[in-house]
């Protein structure tokens, strides 16, 4: 079933037309996505060809939400036009939207999340690589063929991080990979995605990735020991970063003593989460739990970790978007 | 980006915020100079530094004459206060000060909203003053879809405790505090203290504001404020060519892609070093970003051998977006450019390529023969072979 993302997932793309938002309506359409249309105001009607065959243009998120019955949008519009373009979503009451963008002013984020707060529409990111539920729908820029459908979750504020750990698990797979993103103001923030994986009864283990800056991690330790039973492992980057000094995500940065690696990691552990000290160790300490659990639950994991599951007739428990 | 108060006031003062006559020198007889074109009996020498506590270090200090502005000036000019070494006064009009508050307006990425801050006990360190009399700092959230409007300020105002006629002056500076915040994409405005004078003034007498470089496309005017003269070369080097580069202390070069595989490269190779002697650490951070074109490869190359730290650069790629081929091609294509603008990679070389196309990656630079160039096919072992390098 997956979070938050699954195959009864309809996917429109907001900046479909431009280069970016072109390459990877592309790249979804190959990795499966059910992409329904595009949206460019003042472009609607045209049809962009792809491999897969055209997808129509709409002239905004709720016309197309009209015509095709979409229910996530990924958005891929430069950063100037980002408020507006995330704001016609919510306004269209998408269920997900998925926000690519890099650079956006967080004042503008501050806004966008605002609202999102008073609809129903769930956001993800901003500069984040989106989401992929493998076998079923990938709405973003992750790809798809470096891993396979599987039973971990895994949740990351860092892109190269979740590939380069969906790769080295890539033999026993994940449900949902959900890149939230590393600006100082997210959407969906590591409690959201740990709080569904708990919840989804595809998922059986959970890895968790953060970096320096704010106390989002420290937050998740909390609600890991309140209320997360399945297994978490987690890996934290940053600890050689100076203080004051933004490491390359907007929200990558220690001020004074907050925000520290250490302080994250420490947190984790005290809610017993095992933290790898390299991604490579951090691979291999799920790679032990998932080992474990399917050696104590072999009959019932059986048919499921033959990655054969009907997804396409799993009912939806307020998991879909 | 963090301003200097100078500048600061002068952004408060382009919105309306009461402030008080500020100019700047860089010599005891420009300060000299400034303190006459004053004129006030009494003026103040302010260091201008991008760090707290300057007061405490001795950076700022009354003068009751021009002559007096100018030796004070000499006194803090070049005083090394947290690192920070002072290039700059601002000679400020002296004020009778009654009385000293507090009030600041920053992000919570917490609660992802606004929250501002405001007491009536203002002119110390506010996280002592938080640590030891939080009841006396008032913190209220702010909507960012609505600012400091009437209400709120009035809400912020009557939460610090004030009253009577003061409150609603108070009240109208913060709404002009908020719209800086607002107009300028501030992530932080602080006024620490905000006072009011023996007259009965309301007047921001100290200026803190960070801006969001996100939001420059909006600002054209913020490049203007922007201190290149306290940036280090190399970062400035790597910005100009459009780099995400941090300059470090170590010797191994490290460039990757994403940043939090790079921040993830840093730590291993620290760890990795303290196994060799001298324990080799991370010299910068560079995130190449998605692309990993030979132009960007070559930059990159370029500024961390720039570094004359630098005894060995250990490039990690994963293939996720870009391919593996791709990216070897790239550095291939590097060498060469690098060579026609007369550079050379005289340190040696880690690469380690996983992901897509790895294995085709690996064959393009092995059969390349670059000079000083080894692979490792693993993040860790590959740290491992760069800290060694750099320490032998």
């Amino acid at each position: 079933m997956a979070i938050f993302l699954n195959s009864d997932s309809k996917v429109i793309v907001q900046g479909m037309t431009g280069s970016e938002g072109r390459k990877h309506t592309h790249r979804m359409l190959n990795s499966g996505t059910n992409i329904v249309g595009g949206v460019t105001p003042g472009k609607g009607g045209q049809v962009v060809e792809f491999a897969h065959g055209g997808v129509r243009v709409y002239n905004s998120v709720g016309e197309a939400m009209a015509a095709t019955g979409a229910n996530v949008t990924v958005i891929f519009v430069p950063a100037k036009f980002t408020l507006a373009a995330v704001v016609e979503a919510i306004e269209a009451r998408i269920p997900l939207a998925v926000v690519i963008t890099e650079g956006v002013p967080v004042k503008d984020t501050a806004k966008f999340f605002a609202l999102s707060q008073e609809s129903s529409t769930r956001l993800i990111g901003p500069n984040c690589p989106g989401l992929i539920s493998p076998g079923q729908s990938n709405a973003g820029i992750i790809p798809a063929d470096i891993t396979q459908a599987g039973r971990i979750g895994l949740v990351s504020k860092s892109g190269t991080l979740t590939y380069q750990m969906m790769y080295e698990l890539r033999d026993i797979g994940f449900s949902s990979a959900v890149g939230i993103g590393g600006d100082p103001i997210i959407g969906t923030t590591h409690i959201d995605a740990l709080l569904a994986f708990q919840d989804d009864p595809d998922t059986d283990a959970v890895v968790m990735i953060g970096e320096i800056g704010g106390d989002a991690e420290e937050r998740a330790a909390d609600y890991i020991a309140a209320n997360v039973s399945k297994p978490v492992v987690g890996y934290v980057a940053g600890f050689t970063a100076p203080e004051g000094k933004t490491m390359g995500h907007a929200g990558a940065i220690v001020s004074g003593s907050s925000g520290t690696a250490a302080a994250k990691k420490e947190a984790l552990e005290a809610a017993g989460v095992r933290v790898g000290k390299t991604p490579s160790e951090t691979a291999s300490l799920m790679r032990e739990i998932m080992t474990g659990l399917s050696a104590t639950s072999v009959g019932n994991r059986a048919l499921a970790s033959g990655g054969a599951r009907s997804d396409t007739t799993s009912t939806t428990e307020g998991q879909a978007p | 980006m963090d301003l200097y108060e100078y500048q600061a006031r002068d952004v408060f003062e382009a919105h309306g915020v009461p402030v008080l006559r500020g100019v700047t020198a860089t010599t005891p007889a420009e300060a000299k100079e400034a303190a006459a074109a004053i004129g006030t009996p009494v003026v103040v020498v302010k260091a201008q530094v991008k760090t707290g506590g300057r007061g405490k270090a001795g950076g700022v200090k009354i003068a009751k004459s021009p002559d007096e502005a100018g030796a004070r000036a000499a006194e803090i000019l070049g005083l090394d206060i947290k690192g920070h070494v002072v290039k700059t006064v601002m000679i400020a009009e002296g004020a009778d000060i009654a009385e000293e508050y507090y009030f600041s307006l920053l992000l919570d990425r917490a609660e992802r909203r606004y929250l501002a801050m405001c007491s009536k006990e203002g002119g110390m360190d506010i996280e002592t003053l938080a640590a030891e009399r939080p009841a006396a700092l008032a913190r209220i959230p702010v909507d960012p879809g609505i600012g400091i409007d009437q209400a709120k300020a009035d809400e912020i105002v009557a939460a610090a405790g004030f009253s009577g006629p003061d409150a609603g002056e108070i009240a109208r500076v913060l709404q002009l505090l908020g719209t800086v915040y607002e107009e300028e994409d501030a992530t932080l405005v602080e006024v620490n203290p905000l006072v009011k004078t023996a007259d009965g003034k309301i007047i921001a007498l100290d200026a803190k504001v960070s801006l969001d470089e996100n939001a420059s496309f909006r600002h054209p005017d913020h490049a203007a404020l922007a201190d290149t003269s306290a940036e280090d070369p190399l970062e400035a080097a790597a910005k100009a060519k459009g780099l995400n580069y941090v300059k470090l202390d170590g010797s191994v070069g490290i460039i990757g892609n994403g940043a939090g595989l790079v921040m993830s490269t840093l730590d291993v190779v620290a760890y990795a070093g303290e196994e060799f002697p001298g324990s080799p650490k991370p010299a910068n951070f560079l995130d190449i970003g998605g692309g990993a074109s030979a132009e960007i490869m070559a930059n990159g190359l370029e500024i961390i051998i720039g570094d004359d730290q630098v005894k060995s650069v250990f490039v990690n790629v994963f293939g996720g977006i870009t391919a593996c081929d791709a990216v070897a091609n790239g550095i291939v294509q590097a060498f060469e450019l690098l060579g026609s603008r007369d550079e050379h990679v005289d340190v040696p070389l880690v690469v380690r390529l996983d992901g897509n196309n790895a294995e085709l990656g690996r064959q393009i630079l092995a059969s390349a023969k670059l000079p000083g160039l080894e692979q490792v096919d693993t993040m860790d072992g590959a740290a491992r072979r760069a800290a060694e390098l750099a320490a032998s």
